[in-house]
């Protein structure tokens, strides 16, 4: 169904001449790490974006799909990892939107809401109120509402991006059964998912992919978790990684979380130490992103406590975080790392001319900002050059000093080197473990795991919102797999 | 590595004062050529005069317009403090100062309003402003009866209407010419300070700026008022330039608007430099002189001010990359 | 995940409640003063002023629904009166010719703020100001005052005639407010519109034509602000230039639109809604006249009511988080 495809975003190959076929009635499961390519190839697959080599042949037929809406009327549903219901418009009208039943010109509202009734009990869905506002409904129930959407023009391949990941366990059981209702029918199911447990429980075929390539593609039967991470990580760690802190370097404990929690953690425990990097390991969603945010009060933790050098302070606000001396990188560098319209000095100044005093620390600011950005090794024309002309890790080295200049106790990176280059990313490793050697402490979330396993002195693996474990420096991928995705660590041994 | 640091690139950035220079070039060279006499010191300097007040009202915009803000409420907040200024002094010469500093603080304080409603209430600029439009006009006639009451002192109108004579070559230098080049030169300091700089960071990217410990509520808020102290300041020299009127300040705000966006100030924030914004209000009064000269009614004035809003939106529109 | 907050759809907006509560007080507040709020001429003229801001708010309502705005309603509504007075020119020959042509006239405006918004990208209370902008100065440049004869047949009907105490006009206004809830609930176009409103990439992902849907809307909108300037010409049986202005059909015609509950960002809310924003600005109108309140005064309550009533439903949508 899909020959040898490939796309390119900005000169990175995402995908690489990938071959992957789904049969009627098939749950055919694409496993892979964080950033392995899987969202890109489904995307390529429902229209959302073309191929740059390769075709999708449907049915048949080879098709170039020129948008989403194309693939749709071919058959081709797609669920997407957030879903795409509108909550002020009703259960039916969701279903149905962009192919209303019409009537002598208008939308036929009783059809609509018998169509949608039928096609819910089609997929034995329970009963569900069509004509009440999504709005009301509960997380299931309207994944629910997006499959039948994505059913509703017929379709005969259907592509379920992640569908579990906001779901509760007894909503994951009806989810299974609802997925194996739809294979009885014929319909062939591409199942995108990090949770092995899940691909078991329904995939007939595995592919996993790596990278952007395809490693390999087992029936499940004839595989085990423990393979199947094998496959997923095994990436040689030819990569440079500063040395790590000895076990003397590291000084007393920065950062202490007591019963941390808020909507979106649970029962947090951390020590960081001055001297030391702390990666944080875990899937997309597991909460590793929320730490980071409720350490610098972006969504603060709503109990627990948080002790800053023995001292117990409140992280009410970003503004509040950098004053007790905690700095963070988001893993969105363009929405919330840079002004891209502004020099890079601007850009590396903005923290220190937020916090400082309106008459002082004025004095030899600029001078010392280019000596910093000299020394994390900034490549530009020019400090007036706009940020938005430097490569990706040029912009997150300008991130760190408008950091650096505030001297803070606490670093905490949320993916720092994703879309950054080789070179780059060597040199902000670098600077990160310097930081941690002149006395701060770091924690460090990254998706990509000889980073992870590189650069950090302990990791901590988040799962479900809460710490699911903690790794030495010397834990292997597998360890950190295992742990992230729930699976005994004897069975990845 | 520091001297890759240095700048090698010349500094021709968008959104600098370079585009906005050459217009005016062309323009003035096209006045030479159907005006010969308003080149002349004495003519010149009585057009730079009467084009303070706009250039000093641009300023303010851009404060506003640069954090991602619109302010409508200007226009209207002019007239108001030349009303109430002319009633209050009702041509007594000792009230003229305590009326000049009533006159700027309460411009500055109907600007302090605008941001917080703005900032706090969460009400999008645009409504804000022109809802405090609707209150400052209303507000005004109510107070004043239906016209204008009292007389504006001649110390007052000195102001606007006065210049320092026998300037060697220069000849008369108005009064309303130094004030816009004092208060232009502090808007260009301000904007070179730590406050401005954060200002234009809220405008690019507030979620970036706060999440470096801006507060760009308190940012926004700012602008706000030094926009309604600009209206204050400007409303002085209108007052003493063209007397008292229900008129004074009418449509000064999309005037204003316009100046700004033909700086090279992007609409949405985040671009620009408040002496090209004062350029552009200087740029503005020239063609306006122009079309004067070449005897086109100054009522197409705002088709001219919309075009020029939608040729620069545009032009940027097509300048930045897709999405 | 955004706005998981359970949205009650009431089928009677709140804005009715607000609209009983405002008549209780008014007719109150009115009887103590000896007046009669319920009296026929005054549910008259209170229905005419309803007349032609419901129609302007229905309009503004479609585009507000598919996340735009439409600033430049009030001049559709000047421009649409001098050129249906000026194509009938008195006579009753050239009625219908003047109706279709001021409603053309009225669709290319929207036609072009469609495309600019849609296709241009560019943002919608820019691009409808700077179409505003261009029209004022056609107005202010062609027009002093009153322009061309509106047909004495329109003048009578339209105009003037009523069915009781209801005039045609206010029919004419709930016969397209009814025609604009048909087709948000029953056409293709409406849900698609909704849906741009509520989120344009998840419409567009669900195979919906957005920027056809858009640009639609606004031919729509000006539509009925051009119905609006057909029915102010056969109420003034003259063009007026500066009807829409005076008369605040753009920042009216919005609130109107808010306080009935829709939001400011689109995709919830409905004509319903608006009808009962206009029919309560409506009368509040009517009780200040009932009060003879000075129309100064009337314009500053009217301020403070808009801002405040966009307050209280910004402050709501924050409440219910959009994250």
């Amino acid at each position: 169904m899909l020959r040898s495809v490939s796309k390119s975003f900005v000169g990175v190959r995402v995908l690489d001449h990938i071959d992957l076929d789904v049969t009627p009635g098939e749950v055919h499961a694409v496993v892979g790490e964080n950033g392995a390519g899987k969202s890109t190839l489904m995307k390529i697959i429902s229209g959302a974006y073309a191929p740059d080599e390769g075709s999708v042949v449907f049915a048949g037929e080879t098709r170039v799909f020129r948008g989403p809406r194309e693939a749709r009327r071919a058959g081709i549903g797609m669920i997407h990892q957030e879903l795409t219901l509108l909550p002020d418009r009703t259960v039916a009208e969701n279903v149905h939107l962009g192919h209303e039943p019409v009537r002598r010109g208008l939308v036929d509202r009783r059809e609509m809401l018998a169509r949608t009734s039928a096609l819910l009990t089609s997929m034995g869905a329970g009963p569900l109120p069509v004509d009440a506002p999504v709005g009301r409904l509960g997380i299931a129930q309207r994944q629910v509402v997006e499959i039948a959407k994505a059913l509703a023009l017929d379709a005969q391949l259907l592509i379920m991006d992640e569908p579990t990941a906001a779901l509760a366990d007894h909503e994951v059981e009806l989810l299974y059964a609802l997925v194996r209702r739809l294979r009885g029918r014929g319909i062939g199911l591409l199942y995108v998912s990090h949770r092995l447990a899940e691909v078991f429980d329904l995939a007939d075929r595995i592919t996993v992919l790596k990278d952007g390539t395809r490693v390999t593609t087992v029936p499940a039967a004839e595989t085990t978790t423990a393979e199947l991470v094998r496959h997923m990580v095994g990436r040689d760690l030819s990569g440079y990684y500063p040395e790590r802190a000895a076990p003397g370097d590291q000084g007393p404990v920065r950062l202490a979380v007591r019963g941390g929690g808020n909507r979106k953690l649970r029962d947090v425990n951390l020590r960081l130490r001055a001297g030391e990097v702390v990666g944080v390991g875990g899937l997309q969603g597991s909460g590793r992103s929320a730490l980071a945010r409720a350490l610098f009060g972006v969504a603060p933790f709503t109990t627990g406590e948080v002790r800053l050098d023995g001292r117990p302070v409140r992280l009410a606000s970003p503004r509040a975080a950098i004053r007790a001396g905690i700095a963070y990188v988001s893993e969105d560098r363009k929405g919330e790392g840079i002004l891209a319209r502004q020099s890079v000095l601007d850009n590396a100044l903005l923290a220190a001319r937020a916090i400082s005093g309106p008459w002082s620390g004025r004095a030899g600011r600029t001078t010392r900002m280019r000596e910093l950005l000299g020394a994390v090794d900034v490549r530009t024309a020019g400090v007036d050059q706009e940020i938005r002309f430097l490569s990706g890790g040029n912009q997150q080295k300008v991130v760190l000093a408008r950091w650096l200049a505030l001297g803070p106790r606490v670093l905490l990176f949320d993916e720092p080197t994703r879309g950054v280059d080789v070179g780059a990313t060597s040199a902000l490793h670098d600077v990160v473990r310097r930081l941690a050697r002149e006395g701060a402490a770091v924690l460090m979330i990254s998706s990509d795991l000889p980073e992870l396993l590189g650069m950090s002195d302990r990791i901590i693996v988040m799962r479900e919102g809460s710490i699911a474990g903690e790794l030495s420096g010397a834990a292997s991928e597998a360890d950190v797999v295992a742990l992230a995705v729930g699976a005994a660590p004897g069975a990845v041994a | 590595m520091v001297d890759t640091l240095r700048g090698r690139l010349p500094r021709v950035r968008a959104g600098g004062p370079l585009p906005i220079l050459a217009i005016l070039g062309v323009l003035l060279v096209l006045v030479a050529i159907r005006q010969p006499d308003f080149l002349a010191p004495a003519s010149l300097m009585s057009f730079l005069g009467r084009s303070a007040p706009i250039i000093l009202l641009a300023a303010g915009q851009y404060f506003v317009i640069v954090s991602g803000e619109f302010d409508l409420s200007v226009g209207s907040l002019v007239t108001a403090e030349v009303v109430i200024a002319a009633r209050l002094i009702d041509g007594e010469p000792a009230r003229t100062w305590p009326v000049v500093a009533l006159v700027l603080a309460s411009a500055a304080f109907v600007g302090l309003v605008n941001g917080l409603i703005t900032t706090w209430l969460r009400v999008p600029s645009f409504i804000t402003t022109l809802g405090m439009l609707l209150i400052l006009v209303g507000a005004v006639y109510l107070w004043s009866d239906g016209s204008p009451k009292g007389e504006l002192s001649e110390q007052f109108r000195r102001f606007g209407r006065r210049a320092v004579e026998g300037v060697p070559v220069l000849g008369r230098v108005p009064y309303a010419l130094l004030v816009v080049l004092v208060l232009g030169g502090l808007a260009v300091m301000l904007m070179r300070s730590d406050f401005g700089r954060t200002l234009i960071a809220v405008g690019d990217n507030a979620r970036a700026a706060e999440l470096s410990g801006v507060r760009s509520g308190r940012a926004r808020t700012i602008a706000f008022v030094l926009s309604g102290g600009a209206a204050g300041a400007a409303a002085i020299l209108l007052g003493g330039y063209s007397g008292v009127s229900f008129q004074a300040g009418s449509g000064l705000e999309f005037t204003a608007i316009t100046a700004v966006v033909l700086g090279g100030v992007a609409l949405g924030g985040g671009r620009g430099s408040v002496a090209g914004a004062m350029l552009g209000a200087l740029t503005l009064e020239l063609l306006f002189a122009l079309m004067n000269f070449s005897g086109v009614s100054g009522t197409v004035r705002p088709a001219v001010q919309g075009a020029i809003i939608l040729l620069a939106v545009a032009v940027t529109a097509a300048r930045s990359p897709s999405r | 995940m955004s706005a998981l907050s359970v949205v009650a759809r009431r089928p009677v907006p709140g804005v009715y409640v607000a609209l009983v509560l405002t008549a209780v007080i008014g007719w109150l507040v009115v009887a103590l003063r000896g007046g009669a709020l319920f009296n026929q001429a005054t549910i008259v003229s209170l229905l005419h002023v309803a007349a032609g801001l419901g129609l302007v708010a229905v309009g503004q309502t479609l585009v507000i629904l598919g996340g735009s705005l439409d600033l430049s309603v009030a001049y559709v509504v000047s421009l649409s009166t001098l050129v249906a007075a000026e194509t009938m020119n008195g006579g009753n020959g050239a009625l219908l010719p003047g109706v279709l042509l001021a409603l053309a006239v009225s669709a290319g405006v929207g036609l072009l703020n469609g495309l600019l918004i849609a296709r241009a990208r560019v943002n919608a209370f820019i691009a409808t100001l700077g179409v505003g902008l261009l029209l004022k100065g056609y107005l202010d440049s062609g027009y002093d005052g009153p322009a061309g004869s509106t047909s004495p047949g329109l003048v009578q009907t339209l105009g003037y005639q009523r069915i009781g105490p209801v005039p045609v006009s206010f029919v004419v206004m709930l016969a397209v407010a009814a025609a604009a809830w048909l087709t948000l609930s029953r056409t293709r176009f409406g849900h698609h519109l909704v849906a741009v409103g509520g989120d344009p990439e998840v419409a567009r992902l669900s195979g919906v034509r957005t920027d056809r849907v858009l640009v639609a809307a606004h031919v729509l909108c000006s539509l009925c602000a051009g119905l609006a300037g057909v029915y102010l010409a056969a109420r003034l049986g003259s063009g007026a230039p500066r009807v829409g202005t005076e008369g605040l059909y753009d920042l009216e015609s919005i609130a109107a639109v808010v306080i009935g509950g829709t939001a400011l960002a689109g995709g919830r809310g409905g004509v319903a809604g608006t009808v009962g924003g206009v029919l309560l600005l409506a009368g509040i109108d009517a009780i200040f006249n009932q009060l003879e309140l000075d129309a100064f005064a009337k314009q500053v309550v009217r301020g403070v009511v808009i801002i405040g009533a966009v307050a209280v439903y910004a402050r709501r949508a924050v409440r219910k988080g959009r994250w």
